[in-house]
């Protein structure tokens, strides 16, 4: 009997579930986007003062507040996606080990405090007295002792928001790289991938902001290096994906001829990867003037790099190998 | 220092206040041990009664919950449920809450029929004008000239206002299109029809054998459940369809027969099982009269022969001709219940029956039982004033020699001037319960234009079907879960009694049919043979008059008498109520009246290249159109698809899910619908589940859905014997909406 | 695990399955399952090129995994793991983040039009009554069995020893406990 060919047919028609599941869309994209970028800010931030000392690029001044910023825009955009948002406080009624969802939300709230001290320390007096006056008068003394530490315990803060930073990174990677059930995300190189692109995302974003020659080499040269090891990351994930099990196969062909081919290796590759790469290396070895049309690739490619393994995993479903 | 009483205050208090604030803590920060939600569906009330979403009475328990039915689970003491349910019984609350249900009576308010042009009126309104016209028709033309169609359950109290009104016309399209020829056929055998439910002991048959019948599609409950259990018990099946149904997905042998052919498959089976003696001698020889003439008609009936007609391989026709003689008399071979499918229906169930009787299985144990009911006695009443007149029932004005029911299309027939009737005057009236006749019947222009000769419709129904559009006056009746019917037996398997008593009260102005019925005779000078005020006091008394325990019944809604024998196994002598009082293989009394005395194939038009022969059927959720504006069951099949070879369909560009119309030999064209480009059907033939594709605006949900099949149904094969219409006649060509 | 703990478990019988969804609907209206959604589902496949075919009609929901992704993704717990190994969800705690759902390697779950994820809990709360799940109850062909694996002597434990039975995406890791008798 001939049993390839295969008529199969199912009554459900869950909304969100069915026919492939779309549970999770423009905001889990721009949450992880946002939280990707906000990681490589702090965390690059943090290690560019411990290597190199205080920079003296105006942005970084500001940068720990600007990253709060975009954090909480991005947070807003994960509230947004919740189905039952009054219920959002939940999240900290527990701390689930095995949940990177809770790992999340509890980073987050670390994240919060942590770029609050590491900012203070990073205004000027001009910018400290400026915050001290929208401090309430009954906490002006909790204010002032924070702030004291602040500055006083600055590397610690540093090494602190450095590795805070990593694990935000690291999270939004493991948010789907824990789903064995998408096929697309079940990769332990996920977590190592996005945190890699929040790195790259986030030194984009400081480039965008018009850095001292000095800096700007510095983080150009760090992104260089994250950029390949991204390249290596998203090689190796295919060639593990390849060499798996059925399933794996199935997530390694949405990339390798199946309906995300083009997208993925247009504007992830090499518009976002390999484009800038080049760039950046063309413009360090021959001197050529410094554009913003790098940094702007970075950026269009870890959006479309998180959209489109969002929007693949999501399509990679047991249900749908033969 | 504290004292030790006072300790024991303040160490209470403590207790508390953390008792409490824990319980707000816990009750707000989720702390507490996770609570297993109950979705609060069980009824604060229960109410035994039966189903209406088909004709199969299964016992049902609806739960009320704060007046509301919940939830309808099957009712384990009912021998047709025995506590399960098919799908549709499950879902009557769909149809109790229906927001499109019939709500007031209409009344017609222009001239045209058709438009579904009604004013609300009183019921006391509605059935003066009723009540009127009818005794009009019978003072100017007779009470003949009235005809009721009917079916459901809820009709009895229809049927006894005819008689006395003094009309014999009873007539249903569950007669001359669905069972009539298979009656006809096992009466002139067996002298013994199958009646609803069939009187069949699959659930110990060891073969058995499907001829169409699509168990597991066609759901009635308990034949599925004896099907299933059937199966697990390790019995095998055989199924002859065009199609891979569900059925066929559970049998040995699948013979995707060409449509049509049957007879010559079953003519052929028997060749084999009388050459190779595989028959049941001891029982012909005890129970029989014609095998000689049988095994000689028989003769050039061979596979090879059978395979030119059938398209089945010769080998396949021996070898499950041997496979279901093996198991005999465990073997049954099902008699089918929609059998009016090519206009010598007779002769096909005439063949299926003689197939039975050679297996030995009537009357036996896994094939057809002699069923035992529980008899109730007549509630006191005048006997009907005139004999009921004979049925003006002839269409084309032809005699169907064995139609032992009126036929519904010979009633249209006759409603029309001059086309029977050529003289005298035509029927007048029709009384239209539970049928829903546009979509039931073939031939719909005509039925139509029957409809508009007419002095007096009058519909009953739930729903406004499309058939109540071309009434003059609707009246909307109760569902089976808001009100009492009359009690009787069903034959069955073991007897039992079940009442129908109402779950929760009339929603609108619906009232019970017995009341409108009664109201009606009242109208009509016929009040005395409704001498009792309620349904449930009548019900009550006849029940207690036979000595059954009623509030027993009220409680449990079934009641279960002994078991006696049903099958010779369990020691049952059988008897034959034919002319020989023996099984007739060979029919006298067909010869008699001019037809073969045996099975005689005749070969059937096929479809030209790039036509297709329109074959339907059920799908389990759904009962006809009655059942497919009910929004519950309607969540998982909310439309037809038509079925297409997916070899036939690749060739002519068409893939699974486009859009399609199907346009029949006299250019009638389906609603758009979706094509099920298939491996499971034959090339030559199309399949589409029957009941869809409503055209009545007050189907608010299931107009529009999907495509009606009964319209393309414009050509028919009328049996010669049983006058049922053959409708599987029409050919299709398919093509891109 | 002491083998006196309960672990319940369900198994479907393809071959008597006839797809008639009346499972479907039983659950809808025991459960209050709102329009549109559903806890379990009718899988029907052919194999095959006409004539050559076969069929396998499978009634399908949750698996109450033993290794149950959606509970360990969960950050609230408001999946969790009841009597029997039961999986369920407590409405009260769920924020709607739909991380189990994306953990189900099944999609048995759904986004109740409420804001909380639903899908099938065994009908524990008729269990716990001595009751039958509803889809159970209502079928027609006897195809479906809820019984603590745990107990030898239990229906469920009887059938899977004595038919052959395989369960959906073994590959999942989950360990699923709905177990397809063929
Ligand atoms: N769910 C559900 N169940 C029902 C009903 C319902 O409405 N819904 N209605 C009930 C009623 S009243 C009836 S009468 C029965 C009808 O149910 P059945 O008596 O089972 O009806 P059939 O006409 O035999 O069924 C159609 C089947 O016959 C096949 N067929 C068509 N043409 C041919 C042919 O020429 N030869 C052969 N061998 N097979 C053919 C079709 O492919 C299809 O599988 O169902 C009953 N049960
Ligand atoms: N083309 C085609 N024609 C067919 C068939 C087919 O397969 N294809 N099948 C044939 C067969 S097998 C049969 S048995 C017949 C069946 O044909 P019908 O007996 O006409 O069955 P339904 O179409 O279900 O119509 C039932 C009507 O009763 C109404 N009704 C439901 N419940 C109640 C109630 O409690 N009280 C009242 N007063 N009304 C109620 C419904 O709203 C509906 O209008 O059709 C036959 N005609
Ligand atoms: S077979 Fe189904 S629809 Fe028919 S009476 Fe029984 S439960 Fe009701
Ligand atoms: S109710 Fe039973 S037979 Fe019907 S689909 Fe569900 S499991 Fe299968
Ligand atoms: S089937 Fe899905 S929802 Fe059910 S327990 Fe397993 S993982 Fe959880
Ligand atoms: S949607 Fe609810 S149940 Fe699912 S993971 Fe989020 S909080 Fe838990
Ligand atoms: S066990 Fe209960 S909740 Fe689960 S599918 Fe069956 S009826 Fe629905
Ligand atoms: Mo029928």
């Amino acid at each position: 009997m001939n049993t390839t060919l295969l008529e199969s047919v199912t009554t459900r028609a869950n909304h969100l579930i069915d026919p492939g599941l779309a549970i999770w869309g423009w905001q889990i994209t721009v949450y992880l986007f946002l939280g990707g970028m906000v990681a490589g800010i702090l965390s690059l931030s943090a290690l560019l003062e411990l290597r190199h000392g205080k920079p003296s690029s105006p942005i970084f001044r500001t940068a720990p507040f600007v990253a709060l910023g975009i954090l909480s825009l991005g947070m807003g955009a994960l509230f947004l996606d919740l189905e039952y948002p009054f219920h959002v406080w939940r999240f900290y009624t527990r701390f689930q080990l095995a949940s990177p969802m809770s790992w999340g939300s509890w980073i987050l709230v670390a994240v919060y405090p942590a770029a609050f001290v590491f900012g203070l320390g990073s205004l000027d007096d001009s910018g400290r007295s400026f915050v001290r006056s929208w401090v309430p008068k009954n906490l002006e003394g909790l204010y002032d002792r924070v702030e004291k530490h602040a500055i006083e315990r600055r590397r610690e803060i540093l090494t602190g928001v450095f590795f805070i930073g990593l694990g935000l990174g690291v999270y939004t990677g493991l948010l789907l790289g824990t789903m064995a059930a998408r096929l697309q995300w079940n990769s332990a190189l996920l977590g190592p991938l996005f945190l890699v692109s929040g790195l790259s995302t986030g030194a984009a974003f400081l480039l965008l902001t018009g850095l001292h020659e000095e800096e700007r080499k510095r983080i150009v040269r760090w992104d260089v290096n994250a950029i390949g090891t991204e390249l290596v990351l998203i090689l190796l994930m295919l060639i593990g994906f390849g060499y798996g099990t059925e399933s794996a196969r199935f997530a390694a062909s949405n990339f390798l001829g199946g309906p995300y081919t083009p997208v993925f290796w247009s504007l992830v590759v090499v518009l976002g990867l390999v484009v800038p790469l080049l760039m950046e290396a063309v413009e360090a070895k021959r001197h050529l003037p410094f554009t913003l049309v790098t940094p702007a690739l970075v950026l269009v490619g870890g959006l479309a790099l998180r959209a489109i393994l969002l929007a693949a995993g999501q399509d990679s479903a047991f249900r749908l190998i033969p | 220092m504290t004292s030790r009483r006072e300790f024991i205050k303040i160490s209470g208090a403590t207790v508390g206040a953390a008792t409490v604030g824990s319980g707000f803590v816990n009750k707000f920060w989720g702390l507490d041990r996770d609570a297993v939600e109950d979705p609060n569906t069980d009824g604060d009330k229960v109410v035994p009664t039966f189903c209406e979403l088909c004709f199969w009475k299964c016992g049902v328990l609806a739960h009320v919950r704060n007046g509301r039915v919940t939830k309808i689970v099957g009712n384990p003491d009912h021998p047709l449920s025995r506590g399960h349910l098919c799908p549709r019984g499950t879902g009557g609350m769909g149809l109790l809450y229906d927001p499109d249900r019939l709500k007031k009576p209409l009344l017609r308010r222009s001239n045209k029929r058709g438009g579904q042009d009604f004013e609300e009126v009183s019921w006391a309104k509605a059935l003066d004008f009723t009540a009127e016209k009818l005794m009009k028709i019978k003072r100017d033309c007779g009470p003949d000239k009235v005809a009721l169609f009917s079916h459901g359950y809820g009709g009895s109290f229809f049927k006894h206002l005819l008689f006395a009104y003094g009309s014999g016309n009873v007539t249903a399209p569950s007669y001359g299109q669905c069972r009539g020829p298979r009656e006809v056929g096992f009466n002139l055998t067996f002298g013994s029809s199958l009646g609803s439910p069939e009187v069949l002991d699959i659930e110990n048959s060891r073969v058995l054998t499907l001829i169409g019948s699509h168990l597991g599609e066609n759901m009635h409950n308990t034949q599925v459940q004896d099907f299933a259990r059937a199966i697990a018990k390790g019995a095998e099946v055989v199924v002859v369809d065009p199609r891979f149904s569900t059925a066929a997905g559970k049998a040995r042998h699948w013979l995707p027969i060409k449509p049509g052919t049957d007879l010559a498959l079953l003519l052929a089976w028997m060749h084999v099982i009388v050459k190779e003696e595989l028959y049941d001698a001891a029982y012909l020889e005890k129970y029989a009269t014609g095998l000689p003439e049988l095994r000689k008609h028989l003769e050039d009936k061979t596979p090879e022969w059978a395979f030119t007609e059938t398209t089945i391989p010769p080998e396949k026709i021996v070898e499950t001709a041997r496979f279901i003689a093996g198991a005999r008399p465990a073997s049954l071979v099902h008699p089918g219940r929609h059998t009016t499918w090519y206009g010598d229906d007779t002769q096909r169930s005439r063949a299926i029956a003689i197939l039975n009787a050679l297996l030995g299985s009537w009357g036996r144990r896994g094939g057809i039982f002699i069923p035992a009911s529980m008899p109730v006695p007549k509630y006191p009443c005048p006997d009907y004033a005139a004999p009921p007149k004979t049925a003006q029932d002839h269409p084309d004005g032809t005699v169907y020699p064995f139609a032992d029911e009126v036929l519904s299309h010979g009633v249209c027939d006759a409603t029309v001037p001059g086309k029977i009737m050529t003289s005298g005057c035509p029927i007048k009236g029709w009384i239209v319960y539970g049928t829903n006749l546009i979509q039931a019947l073939p031939q719909r222009q005509q039925v139509i234009e029957a409809a508009q000769h007419l002095d007096l419709m009058v519909a009953i129904d739930v729903l406004p079907a499309e058939i109540t559009g071309y009434a003059d006056v609707v009246l909307p009746e109760a569902t089976y879960l808001e009100r009492w019917d009359d009690a009787g037996p069903t034959p069955w398997r073991e007897p039992f009694l079940a009442i129908r008593q109402p779950v929760v009260d009339p929603l609108y102005e619906s009232k019970p049919g017995w009341w409108i019925a009664k109201e009606l005779a009242n109208r009509m000078e016929l009040g005395a043979y409704f001498p009792w005020d309620d349904a449930g006091k009548m019900v009550e008394a006849r029940l207690r008059k036979g000595g059954y325990d009623f509030d027993l019944l009220k409680a449990k809604g079934v009641i279960r008498g002994k078991r006696v024998p049903v099958t010779t196994e369990d020691g049952l002598e059988l008897t034959f109520a034919t002319p020989s009082k023996k099984i007739e293989l060979y029919s006298k009394r067909m010869a008699e009246a001019g037809a073969s005395p045996m099975p005689e194939y005749t070969r059937h038009p096929q479809p030209a290249d790039g036509q297709f022969r329109l074959l339907f059927g059920r799908t389990p959720t759904h009962t006809f159109g009655r059942t497919t504006n009910n929004r519950f069951l309607s969540e998982v099949t909310n439309e037809n698809e038509v079925w297409l070879s997916a070899k036939v369909a690749r060739e002519r560009g068409l893939s699974n899910g486009d859009r399609v119309v199907l346009v029949n030999q006299d250019g009638v064209r389906s609603e758009p619908v979706r094509l099920k480009a298939t491996q499971r059907i034959r090339h030559d033939c199309v399949f589409v589940v029957h009941g869809y594709g409503h055209s009545s605006p007050g189907l608010k949900f299931a107009k529009g859905r999907g495509m009606d099949d009964s319209r393309l149904v414009t050509k028919i094969a009328v049996d010669p014997l049983a006058g049922s219409t053959g409708m599987s006649v029409n050919f299709v060509t398919v093509e891109r909406a | 695990m002491s083998a006196s703990k309960k672990r319940y478990a369900m198994t479907v019988d393809t071959r008597t399955c006839v797809g008639c969804k009346a499972c479907v609907l039983a659950c809808k209206s025991e459960n209050d399952v709102p329009d549109g959604f559903c806890r379990d589902w009718i899988v029907e496949e052919v194999r095959g090129e006409f004539p050559d075919l076969s069929a396998e009609i499978r009634s399908e929901r949750c698996n109450h995994c033993s290794d149950a992704p959606c509970v360990s993704v969960c950050p609230t717990g408001a999946s969790n793991i009841a009597e029997g190994g039961v999986v369920l969800v407590t409405h009260g705690k769920c924020t709607g983040c739909k991380a189990c759902i994306a953990g189900c390697p099944y999609d048995a779950r759904y986004v109740h039009p409420k804001g909380y994820v639903d899908k099938c809990t065994f009908c524990l709360h008729r269990v716990q009554k001595g009751l039958q799940p509803a889809c159970v109850g209502v079928c027609p062909t006897g195809t479906l069995t809820l019984g603590d694996r745990n107990d030898p002597a239990s229906a469920v434990s009887q059938i899977l020893r004595k038919r052959k039975s395989k369960v959906n995406h073994p590959e999942s890791g989950a360990d699923p406990n709905v177990f397809f008798l063929v």
